[in-house]
């Protein structure tokens, strides 16, 4: 039951990901191609659908079945740099923390505390509304701001490793200190960091598209998914399904990588 | 002491924030404004002055609640945020119980039919509930209860009912952890040893749950509960702007879009300071429900 889980969430991601990667191959029409003449036309499981757009076309008469695909670009390509960069920031952290203890740990807590007490929608809003919105800033600001989770169990597992066999071992032996942290330490913590990976990345591709559809995220016309419901907010009431389609491509590919997340978890063992 | 550093911290960074973008009597002054005009804006709102002095006339006067004059709404930034302010946590707070009243009876039941079905589909349900981007959730509920049911107002702040959608909305963001929590809470307590004595007691099924297992299992709740709607209050800016209801969050929205940067200073200060409260009350909420705990 639990494998199940894994394998639905692996699936899920590498189909989004081969759509990703494909789309300029697979996508009927070009994503930015604007048709007035042909706006709001309707998906196929719907009347008087045209097939040349399975999914129909947005307000601007753009294929929205070509939009989706790129769209998962846009998202997993923040998600995974934001993991990146957050990653970096947060696992030295909490590597540093937990590995030296005292002074340094007491520094590594207190930056963990003061990041969770910063709103990250609220400051992520304000420095795009400042600079200007970019799919770049919206990265950096994300790795900036959701490094906590990977730092919190960095420190704790690195805690528990430190005191083991194998690194008295590797003092003994005389390897120097960041011999010891890259080879011998960050080595047997990865696959829990793992697991934070899998949410972090979940969670920055739904505030990727919180911040578009608030107007703050990436820039139009790129067809990011928060900013394909953003812009069909104004028809919802009439055409529904401008934003059920973005919005449960959205769902699904949060759902499959927090699956995946889980599954990881179960195999790790631990509690990430 | 911890918590004044952070405060200190937040306080500098929420300065340093609105400085990053360049000149800001360029933007408050606006496209068509002249060299004149640009020069004024400067010196009427002191930004002239060197940035350190800015800095410290600011961090003394928001000390005392004074966060100077909105550009944009000609009103004081306090004003603003004190008026909006009761919109905000009532919708963090309405959402906050219904995310303890869905959560707690879900994680019990989970835990009490522990490896069955009821414990997986409860398991489903919670991640089901953490993939969903809440403001699309809002837009779903609006066409379907507020169009083709027409059971509750759409947008607005009025009355009661306004607050029912974004608090079922909000509550989504928080159910999953509480629901774990709970569970593992309530796995690990009705495993232990005073639990099997309450049961050699013959004490019935319902006080064996509720007051013994419970009462241990709902400490990290209550902690994460708080903790919650700290971030709850936080995210509420994405909620209020789908709804349109006039709390902090949508403020603030409207003042970012509006490059209004003493109000979007004060929010981000202020939410921060109610989260560091919140956790500070969580501990004193513990160490009164935990006797092991007072020192």
């Amino acid at each position: 039951m639990k494998k199940a889980g894994l394998y639905v969430g692996l699936a899920i991601l590498v189909l989004v990901a081969l759509a990703a990667i494909l789309a300029p191959w697979i996508a009927p029409h070009d994503p930015y191609a604007q048709d007035l003449n042909n706006r709001l036309a309707v998906p196929f499981w719907m009347e008087g659908t045209n097939p040349a757009n399975l999914l129909g076309t947005d307000q601007l008469g753009r294929d929205y079945l070509s939009r989706l695909l790129y769209g998962a670009r846009v998202s997993l390509i923040i998600g995974v740099l934001t993991v990146i960069v957050s990653g970096v920031i947060g696992i030295t952290l909490g590597v540093l923390g937990g590995f030296f203890g005292g002074r340094v740990d007491d520094v590594v807590l207190f930056l963990i505390t003061t990041r969770l007490a910063i709103p990250v929608v609220l400051v992520a809003l304000a420095v795009v509304g400042l600079f200007g919105s970019s799919a770049v800033l919206v990265v950096t600001v994300l790795g900036l701001l959701l490094w906590d989770r990977f730092a919190v169990v960095a420190r704790s597992t690195t805690m528990q490793v430190r005191g083991l066999d194998y690194v008295s071992a590797a003092w003994a032996a005389g390897c120097s200190t960041p011999r010891i942290l890259l080879s011998e330490i960050l080595p047997n913590i990865l696959s829990h960091l793992a697991v934070v990976a899998t949410l972090e990345m979940a969670l920055a591709i739904l505030l990727e598209a919180s911040l578009s559809f608030l107007g703050l995220g990436v820039p139009p016309p790129l067809p990011s998914w928060g900013l394909m419901i953003a812009e069909g907010r104004d028809f919802m009431f009439f055409s529904a399904w401008v934003i059920w389609i973005p919005g449960i491509a959205l769902f699904v590919l949060v759902l499959g990588i927090n699956l995946l997340g889980d599954g990881l978890r179960d195999l790790v063992g631990g509690r990430a | 002491m911890l918590a004044l550093l952070v405060s200190l911290t937040v306080l500098t960074l929420a300065f340093t924030l609105t400085r990053l973008s360049g000149d800001l009597a360029i933007s408050i002054a606006g496209p068509a404004a002249t060299q004149e005009d640009v020069e004024m804006v400067r010196r009427a709102y002191g930004l002239d002055r060197p940035l350190l002095q800015q800095f410290f006339s600011w961090v003394g006067r928001a000390a005392v609640g004074d966060f100077g004059e909105s550009f944009f709404f000609r009103a004081r930034v306090s004003d603003l945020i004190l008026e909006r302010m009761p919109v905000t946590l009532t919708l963090g707070l309405v959402g906050l119980c219904i995310a303890l009243v869905v959560s707690i009876p879900m994680g019990i039941l989970a835990a009490v039919r522990e490896n069955t079905w009821v414990d997986r589909l409860v398991q489903l349900v919670a991640m089901l509930g953490q993939a969903m981007p809440g403001f699309w959730l809002g837009l779903i509920m609006m066409i379907f209860f507020g169009l083709q049911l027409g059971w509750l107002p759409v947008s607005g702040t009025g009355s009661w009912e306004h607050y029912v959608m974004p608090g079922m909305v909000l509550a989504f963001s928080a159910i999953p952890a509480l629901t774990r929590l709970t569970r593992s809470g309530m796995i690990q307590a009705l495993g232990s040893d005073y639990i099997r004595t309450a049961r050699a007691k013959g004490l019935s099924r319902f006080s064996i749950l509720f007051k013994h297992a419970l009462r241990n299992a709902a400490l990290p709740v209550v902690s994460i509960a708080s903790v919650q709607l700290g971030f709850m209050l936080g995210g509420s800016i994405v909620i209020e702007s789908v709804f349109a209801l006039h709390g902090v969050g949508f403020l603030a929205w409207e003042s970012i879009t509006k490059n209004d940067f003493p109000v979007v200073q004060a929010v981000v200060l202020v939410l921060a300071c109610i989260y560091i409260a919140l956790t500070l009350a969580a501990d004193m909420l513990n160490a009164l429900l935990d006797p092991r705990l007072r020192g």
